[in-house]
């Protein structure tokens, strides 16, 4: 599936992924390939990208912000958004 | 006639200076400015698909609810966010803006400021210092967004004026700035913070089942806030690519009159020499003739 990172002051991920991982405002959860479409509220926490299926990750430090699945495309609005290790 | 050659070339000289001064600022603008179209550039997309996600959960929801920013009041206690740049040199640019703002209060909210109910806002030095010269009821909290322009403080300005808002300290939130056209085109503009507009609900738009966790209401509640930070920082940075624009342009149109001024100045040398050359001639020449007679 497809996934965008988006924050006001730049695109801080963009490219297919195998899921993510992303911190919900009522608990973790995580979106795979072919999710069903969704609106969530996300609260500040870390989101997880799983690049591929062998363990390759990503991690992005985020305050709060929103996600939307729709037809196999993820997009994550965030605010305050930093790469974290 | 040797004096006045060299007030002239004096002349010539300071206006070549003034010249070096200007170009160069009009090249420190251009940089400038192409570094704040960047971000403006840099931040559509997740403007665009904020609003995208906040028209699909208008148009799934059933009722209106959850719109406690949209609340229409009457208009007693007004605050207008009036943004300005830090610096001068920049043309009309910032008097345009005082000037709208001032017609703006003049026209629509004489009452108001007549009680003395208006407030104000300012963002950058010149408009703040022009309205607290001026006797408003200017607050200069948030005077210095320039200086670190980043998301997370135009955010906590935005945050302000949300919570001033709900405790009913002002019942309509204006924004008085400098839309970016291009780099020569500015759009001085007057916008409505506070309250929200209705959002339209799209008829016929495709329904897709979207999943919504938490409830539509406490979505929109949480998408509300987003989206008017996204607007102050859209309208922040419109204004700062606007100033550097203006001040490309101010700078340009300097360096031509300059130009002007020394073609003028060269001209009034060359004569000024050639007077000079000419005097010199015929008292030698006369001088010899005086001698050989």
């Amino acid at each position: 599936m497809n996934l965008e990172i988006l924050t006001p002051e730049k695109k801080l991920f963009s490219g297919e992924v195998y899921g993510v991982q992303l911190p919900g405002i009522t608990g973790l959860f995580e979106v795979l390939d072919k999710h069903a479409p969704l609106v969530s509220a996300l609260k500040s926490g870390r989101v997880k990208v799983l690049k591929d299926k062998s363990n390759h990750l990503a991690y992005y430090d985020i305050q709060s912000g929103f996600v939307e699945v729709l037809n196999n495309k993820t997009t994550v609005l965030v605010e305050g958004a930093t790469s974290a290790e | 006639m040797a004096g006045q050659l060299k007030e002239v070339r004096n002349k010539i000289k300071a206006t070549q200076n003034m010249q070096q001064i200007t170009k160069a600022m009009k090249m420190v603008s251009a940089a400038k400015l192409r570094k704040a179209q960047d971000a403006i550039v840099q931040m559509r997309p997740y403007a665009r698909k904020l609003q995208e996600v906040l028209s699909n959960i208008v148009s799934s929801a059933e009722s209106d609810a959850g719109m406690s920013l949209a609340v229409e009041r009457p208009v007693e206690k007004v605050l207008l966010i009036v943004i300005t740049s830090d610096r001068g040199l920049c043309g009309a640019y910032n008097a345009n803006v005082i000037k709208l703002a001032r017609t703006t209060i003049q026209e629509k909210y004489a009452a108001q400021q007549a009680k003395g109910n208006l407030h104000i806002w300012g963002i950058g030095k010149k408009g703040t210092e022009f309205f607290q010269k001026n006797k408003y009821k200017v607050s200069d909290a948030h005077k210095d967004l320039f200086l670190n322009l980043k998301f997370e403080n135009v955010q906590a300005v935005a945050q302000a004026a949300v919570k001033a808002f709900e405790a009913k300290e002002y019942d309509v939130i204006e924004l008085i700035y400098s839309e970016f056209r291009n780099a020569a085109v500015q759009r001085f503009a007057v916008e409505r913070f506070l309250p929200i507009p209705k959002v339209e609900k799209k008829e016929g738009a495709k329904k897709s089942d979207f999943i919504f966790e938490p409830a539509k209401d406490q979505l929109i509640a949480e998408l509300m806030p987003k989206i008017l930070n996204t607007q102050l920082y859209k309208a922040v940075l419109d204004a700062n690519a606007s100033e550097h624009g203006a001040r490309m342009t101010a700078m340009d149109k300097a360096s031509e009159n300059a130009n002007e001024l020394l073609k003028h100045y060269k001209i009034s040398y060359n004569r000024a020499r050639q007077a000079a050359i000419t005097t010199e001639l015929t008292e030698i020449v006369s001088g010899a003739a005086a001698l050989q007679g």
